[in-house]
């Protein structure tokens, strides 16, 4: 594992592109393809499932450094991460081994197999021989949750730097159902015919947010508008006589959806849709949140879908007749939707309505009327556009409404985690009941290093409790929420969850008294929930 | 009780001091010359003779100090007072507080292993130990000086052959010494930051045989940089002084930097672990080597060291006071240190 480590503290201790392109180049030149493919497979969200329950991990690791249980624990609150802290505490190792990436992955994915004595001597083994970087990458592994600093995106532009292919044809082939077990890097990356999926879904286009005036986009007939749909991407394939759901997380979620299953028949083979999988109800979409609670489900069962149902809200086609159409103009591929929508005629398949205007002012208008229509704001699309793949700028913009807001009390801080462990960054804020703070939600990100830095002192210096790593802290500083929705409930004290709390500012000029009230919050729930 | 926790700092009643005080007091014991120990305005100042050069230096050369050698007593109204090598920085000291058969030691900062510059850390037996617990967790464990220098040499190395100039950053007091003294001066000249250079001539003058550095000024051309190293204050981090070394890599060196998260916040290129406290084992070994009954946890983790003691059979409690541990290395001090204002 000596060059995969060795690329992992190059990432680790930069934050320029350039350098990382040129670490991950340069180990894709010195590792073996099995490893290659691996590293892969690792920066492309396939991680190996785990092997070993979280608290096991802990256990034996403060076990195994003879330290008492508590100690360990306050160890990781401080550290903030789990692997780290293993790595950090355990004793030296007593030798050390060179083994491959691979060789770990696999050594890991045989204790799935194993009984608990198993797991504990055989963990105990990789531990003792590995040192302390290597140890936190084998932690990485085995707790699951590996972030390289390294996006998708940047890792095919290294593959592309490395194999001289280019990077929207890496992108695709890197798409789909496959996994280091099931392919060899010859066979993935490097041919081209070879293994052809028809699962294989395209790369999304994603746009950026628009931050100028509509008024610098031009006229306004070079222009479609939709409203932008609060589900998740997706896109629909009908190859073959087989239909593949993707999210646009790139995982194949087919299972997840059996409303969609009727477009199997209803759809011409070879044709790839772009859209939001939206849930939907009595001819309104339901609250985001609704779908989340279905995402995490195991078994769909009846009731799930009766409370939840999913319609497929087509933004796009794609592929059609077997050819892939990316490079017509959206114009015309729009017109091919149409009528390909309209052909099918399935309550399950809705077509994303054009919102019309003649003038920048009236989409305005229409923005602001986004959370009647439960959508998030507006997407302009122009209408000469190509389908792009991944992020890029100019043709497709999203005009997000602006965020619900509310001023509030922080009434709890905890430690950030990762980069933040030594500082509190997390915090948990209330609104007025009479007398009373009543919690409603935590926010974090939003503030600037220097003010974390003095939200971080006067944490300190105004602790009233410790409850583990949460303070409570004396009420006094006042910030403003900003939030993209409000629901209802039960599971919060103060009956709603907001979507996408954030801090938006600190306000300085605000006294605790004059926050806001739990009623307004319910208010606010009336309108928007 | 002979050492007693109050307001103002640690005091003993019977002789009248106050040890490291905050506010100020008519006789104050300091154990070493950083900010959150050695504060402006008390009448009387106490340290050993190599502390003094840098207290005077930093609270004005009027202040009326007295000072000892390590190990020599002083008697205060029956209560004898010595000062033992804490081996933190140069002249920094253990305060060894005895009356009638009782002992007592106040710690102040501390570290054990040797670093090749400071008095080596001198365990002394006591009844009640009170010691600090910056790094009170057993994640905190430093790698052997040697190897974490040879790392700093190499990054150096690396950076000079890609033709950048290497600034590496770490207390004006005490860190920064100890980094000059351990570099391979071998590799190109070593550079320092004005605030550094002051505390090098103090402690040159005092007769300590420092190894050569430049002071950095405005008629240097930038182009001598290039390949060499400067030696900085952590507030010049992100600060136009730092304009006239690019291209440049900054470094770190401080204890937290063994953790992934403090060596991410900040935005430097290398987070080196090289502290000026003892670590998790340093501390133990410490505790044990006094042989105290009593332990009282002062700044750090205290809540949590103190009660790893007590399991371990050692009677502890925690001490509230405002020393600070390595707080200015990650931006994180309260307490503005002096020095870098006159930079
Ligand atoms: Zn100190
Ligand atoms: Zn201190």
């Amino acid at each position: 594992m000596k060059y995969f480590t060795e690329l992992f503290t190059r990432l680790d201790q930069t934050t320029k592109t350039l350098v990382k392109v040129d670490a991950l180049k340069e180990y894709f030149h010195k590792a073996t393809d099995k490893d290659k493919l691996w590293t892969i497979a690792l920066l492309s969200h396939r991680r190996p499932k785990r092997t070993i329950n979280r608290n096991y991990i802990k256990k034996w690791a403060a076990e195994f450094s003879e330290l008492p249980y508590w100690l360990f624990e306050e160890s990781y609150h401080i550290a903030g991460d789990l692997a780290e802290t293993i790595a950090l505490i355990l004793p030296s190792p007593e030798s050390r081994t060179d083994n491959s990436l691979t060789y770990w992955i696999e050594y890991i994915q045989a204790l799935g197999g194993l009984e608990e004595n198993e797991k504990k001597a055989q963990l105990k083994s990789a531990w003792l021989s590995l040192d302390a970087t290597e140890r936190f990458v084998f932690n990485k592994l085995i707790t699951g949750g590996f972030r390289m600093g390294v996006s998708q995106k940047l890792m095919v532009r290294a593959l592309a730097k490395y194999t001289g292919i280019d990077e929207s044809s890496l992108a695709h082939r890197l798409m789909g159902n496959w996994t280091p077990e099931t392919t060899t890097f010859q066979d993935l990356i490097l041919s081209e015919d070879a293994n052809e999926d028809n699962s294989r879904p395209y790369p999304f286009y994603l746009a950026y947010a628009l931050e100028d005036e509509t008024e610098s986009l031009g006229d306004t007939s070079l222009w479609f508008a939709e409203r932008k749909w609060d589900g998740i991407r997706g896109q629909i394939i009908v190859r073959e006589g087989e239909l593949y759901v993707w999210s646009r997380g790139e995982e194949l979620v087919t299972d997840k959806y059996p409303e969609y299953e009727v477009l199997k028949e209803k759809l011409p083979n070879g044709t790839v849709l772009d859209g939001e999988i939206l849930p939907y109800k009595n001819g309104q979409p339901l609250p985001f949140n609704l779908l989340q609670t279905r995402i995490g489900r195991k078994n769909l069962t009846k009731g799930v879908l009766q409370k939840s149902p999913v319609i497929f809200k087509a933004y796009d086609v794609l592929e059609w007749q077997g050819e892939d159409i990316r490079q017509w103009p959206l114009e015309k591929r729009r017109t091919q939707l149409e009528s390909l929508v309209g052909d099918v005629g399935d309550p399950v398949l809705h077509l994303s309505d054009l919102v019309i205007f003649n003038e920048w002012r009236q989409l305005a208008a229409e923005r602001d009327r986004s959370r009647e229509f439960f959508s998030e704001g507006i997407m302009l699309k122009r209408k000469d556009s190509t389908y792009k793949d991944g992020r890029k700028k100019g043709d497709w913009w999203k005009w997000k409404v602006d965020p619900l807001t509310i001023d509030a009390v922080m009434i709890y801080a905890m430690r950030g985690s990762g980069r933040r462990a030594n500082l509190y960054t997390d915090y948990t804020f209330a609104v007025w009941d009479g007398e009373q703070l009543v919690p409603f939600t935590k926010a974090y990100s939003g503030l600037t290093d220097k003010e974390i830095g003095q939200v971080d002192r006067f944490v300190k210096k105004n602790t009233i409790d410790r409850f583990g790593p949460v303070r409570s802290v004396t009420p006094e500083l006042v910030f403003e929420i900003a939030f993209e929705g409000i629901n209802k409930s039960s599971r919060h004290k103060s009956g709603v969850a907001l979507r996408f709390p954030r801090i938006k500012r600190w306000r300085h000029d605000k006294p605790k008294e004059e926050a806001n009230t739990l009623e307004e919050l319910h208010q606010l729930l009336e309108v928007y929930g | 009780m002979l050492l007693q926790f109050t307001e103002i700092g640690i005091h003993c009643p019977q002789a009248d001091i106050y040890i490291d005080p905050w506010r100020p007091v008519d006789r104050a014991l300091i154990t070493h010359g950083h900010a959150d120990h050695s504060r402006r305005g008390h009448k009387y100042y106490l340290c050993t003779e190599a502390a003094m050069p840098v207290i005077k230096y930093r609270l004005g050369q009027d202040i009326n100090v007295e000072t000892v050698k390590f190990g020599e007593v002083k008697t205060i109204n029956g209560v004898k007072f010595s000062f033992h090598p804490a081996g933190h920085i140069i002249g920094s000291a253990q305060i060894r507080v005895e009356y009638k058969g009782e002992v007592w030691v106040a710690s102040g900062d501390y570290k054990v292993a040797a670093d090749g510059l400071t008095e080596t850390f001198e365990p002394v037996k006591c009844h009640t130990f009170i010691t600090e617990s910056t790094f009170g967790l057993p994640i905190y464990k430093w790698k052997s000086q040697k190897d974490e220098f040879e790392e700093i040499n190499n990054w150096w190395r690396t950076n000079q052959e890609n033709g950048k100039t290497t600034v590496l950053t770490g207390y004006a007091l005490g860190k920064a010494q100890r980094i000059i003294q351990n570099l391979d001066h071998s590799i190109g000249t070593v550079y320092t930051h004005g605030a550094v250079e002051n505390v090098n001539e103090v402690i040159r003058n005092q007769g300590v045989d420092l190894k050569s550095t430049v002071r950095v000024t405005q008629d240097i051309p930038k182009e001598n940089f290039k390949g060499n190293i400067v030696v900085a204050t952590p507030s010049a981090i992100g600060s136009p002084w730092m304009k006239k070394f690019m291209p440049y890599s900054v470094g770190v060196a401080s204890g937290w930097m063994s953790l992934r998260g403090a060596r991410r916040r900040r935005a430097v290129d290398r987070g080196f672990v090289l502290s000026d406290h003892a670590d998790w084992d340093e501390l133990n070994t410490a505790v044990k080597a006094t042989e105290a009954e009593r332990v009282f946890v002062t700044h750090g983790y205290t809540n949590i060291f103190s009660q790893w003691l007590n399991e371990q059979g050692i009677e502890s409690a925690t001490v509230e006071t405002q020393y600070e541990g390595e707080l200015t290395e990650i931006g994180e001090s309260t307490v503005k240190e002096e020095e870098e204002e006159s930079s």
